[in-house]
């Protein structure tokens, strides 16, 4: 037996069954320029949960969910959707991207951003039917927004543009669903709205997973999390893997005194 | 009237008005992409390409002036990441360098070579030649249903109409695609379309309009086509649909009352000779930008 076959047994199972895993990375390892963001990452998502995924400002949140949806190249690992490579699950796929990441001037509606939601449906040509319509319409009051079709994207407030965002991602009708920032600069209401969607989604069985700042309401909100700091620094159930330790190993001198002694309160 | 009409104003109208649509065309989505700067970069870039392609080939054809400018934009690419990386320059400052010093390049190249045997000179390069693609064989309207006739039209005239044809079509076929990475391009990119190559076509699109239109209007028109058009039109609604279609109007605008404004405007005024219909053609456009500044719907989001 050569050395090479010895560290791939010692290392991980040869033959790991990841089919019944919404989403999986072995070894993902990122790097922009030259530095790397994301290094060498393992997550292993679990089916019909809520993931958050932690981690303090720059330790690559995005950048991995981003590297797991193929929108950045990653230097090195693997990417698997229920055990099968990306590029023939995308379908089963839904994405909510950062709302500052597009140009909300950008001349349309709230109907037809919803409708993107629905290319790999309708493709290049084929028209826009009453159906369709009818489903993005669905998924509009699914987040309140449903008076709102007809408006311009840029007249919308940052919770009106989040849900709009969400309803879109409803429209793919996927099984699983990846959030970037979904709670990020949005009022109340919205907060309260989007988790009441994502849970409603979790309980139809499907998974959800989103990268999510706001340490406060972790324990509310999810009911897995996976923290990271350029390199794994845990993954598991929030009672077992969200505690003071990880979170200090995690944000090292950065997590504040308060949150960490409220934590050890409660 | 009908047979002056015809022969003299019917052809260059038509190639101006094509011209400026097919390069407002793929400048809607340049402008929404904060990429308008590429369509000057491009008008700037192809004169080189094109005049090498000229000595190379000595002919001023289609083909060749389109893969001189290809290797000439390359060329600028190449150049722009060198200077960035070698001199520690910032981007924009790479890009002002190496398209002016391309375009210069250009021109001491065209006063250099023997082209006096052809439509290619300096002046021809920046106003094109837009009043002299006149239609000797028109005798009135009715050549416009005689072949004979037509075959002698200039052939800026199907050249441009080809182009267009192409820039529109494609635009037509790729809409959503187009118009999704345009917006959301990471979203786009979940849904695996291949957005390098989408924003690429855009810049080749902008890119064949560039070359056609050059040889009939210069590219004073190229430039100013690719971004007043859609700028007015952006201020016009807030939809991308109906933005493409008012860009095209605002083109076509520009284009005939630029062209019957050189013609006829300083005679109206008391002045002796007409004035460049390029030049001309380009002006109203900022000034149909200026107006849509002004008195738009659309003006803030």
């Amino acid at each position: 037996m050569s050395a090479l076959e010895l560290i791939t047994d010692a290392g991980q199972p040869v033959a790991e069954d990841l089919s019944q895993a919404p989403l999986a990375l072995r070894g993902l390892t990122v790097s922009y320029h030259d530095e790397p963001v994301v290094f060498s990452v393992d997550m292993t998502i679990v089916p019909g949960s809520m993931t958050g995924i932690i981690g303090p400002n720059g330790a690559g949140k995005s950048t991995l969910l981003k590297a797991a949806l193929g929108i950045v190249t990653p230097l090195a690992g693997r990417v698997t959707v229920w055990g099968q490579p990306l590029g023939k699950m995308r379908d089963r796929i839904a994405y909510v991207p950062q709302r500052a990441s597009v140009d909300w001037d950008f001349p349309t509606q709230v109907l037809d951003v919803v409708l993107m939601g629905m290319y790999r449906e309708l493709g290049l040509l084929r028209r826009v039917r009453p159906r369709h319509v009818a489903h993005a319409m669905e998924c509009l009051t699914r987040v309140g927004m449903q008076d709102f079709a007809e408006r311009q994207i840029g007249q919308l407030s940052g919770g009106q543009q989040q849900r709009v965002f969400l309803a879109r991602a409803l429209a793919q009708k996927a099984d699983l669903y990846l959030l970037d920032e979904p709670f990020a600069g949005v009022d109340a209401a919205t907060e309260a709205a989007i988790i009441g969607v994502l849970k409603a989604l979790r309980d139809e069985g499907k998974t959800v997973v989103a990268v999510h700042h706001d340490l406060s309401t972790v324990e509310a909100y999810f009911d897995r999390v996976f923290l990271i700091n350029r390199r794994r620094m845990g993954e598991g159930p929030v009672a077992t893997a969200f505690t003071q330790d990880a979170l200090q190993a995690t944000y090292g001198g950065r997590l504040s005194d308060g949150f960490v002694a409220r934590q050890s309160a409660g | 009237m009908g047979f002056e009409f015809v022969a003299l104003s019917l052809p260059p109208l038509v190639i101006g008005v094509l011209a400026a649509m097919a390069c407002a065309l793929p400048g809607n989505f340049l402008l929404l992409r904060r990429q308008a700067l590429i369509g000057d970069a491009i008008s700037h870039v192809v004169l080189p390409g094109i005049v090498v392609a000229f000595l190379i080939t000595g002919l001023v054809a289609a083909v060749p002036m389109m893969l001189g400018a290809a290797a000439a934009a390359l060329a600028a690419v190449v150049l722009i990441e060198a200077i960035r990386r070698l001199g520690n320059v910032e981007p924009g400052a790479a890009m002002g360098v190496v398209f002016t010093a391309m375009f210069a390049g250009g021109v001491l190249l065209l006063e250099q070579s023997d082209t006096s045997g052809v439509h290619l000179d300096v002046e021809h390069a920046l106003y094109g030649n837009l009043e002299s693609l006149i239609w000797l064989d028109a005798t009135g309207w009715a050549s416009l249903t005689d072949p004979q006739a037509l075959a002698a039209l200039p052939p800026e005239l199907p050249r441009m109409a080809l182009a267009f044809l192409v820039v529109a079509i494609v635009t037509a076929l790729f809409w959503r695609p187009l118009k999704l990475s345009t917006f959301d391009e990471g979203f786009a990119r979940s849904l695996g379309l291949p957005t390098g190559l989408i924003g690429l076509g855009i810049v080749v699109m902008a890119a064949l309009a560039a070359v056609a239109a050059f040889d009939a209007v210069g590219s004073i028109i190229v430039i100013a086509m690719f971004i007043c058009p859609p700028a007015a039109a952006r201020l016009m609604t807030n939809r991308l649909e109906h933005q493409v279609a008012w860009s095209l109007v605002f083109a076509t605008l520009s284009a005939v009352l630029g062209y019957v404004l050189a013609g006829y405007g300083p005679l109206w005024i008391g002045a002796a000779t007409s004035v460049s219909a390029a030049g001309m053609i380009a002006t109203v456009s900022g000034l149909l930008l200026a107006a849509a500044c002004l008195w738009a719907p659309h003006r803030t989001a």
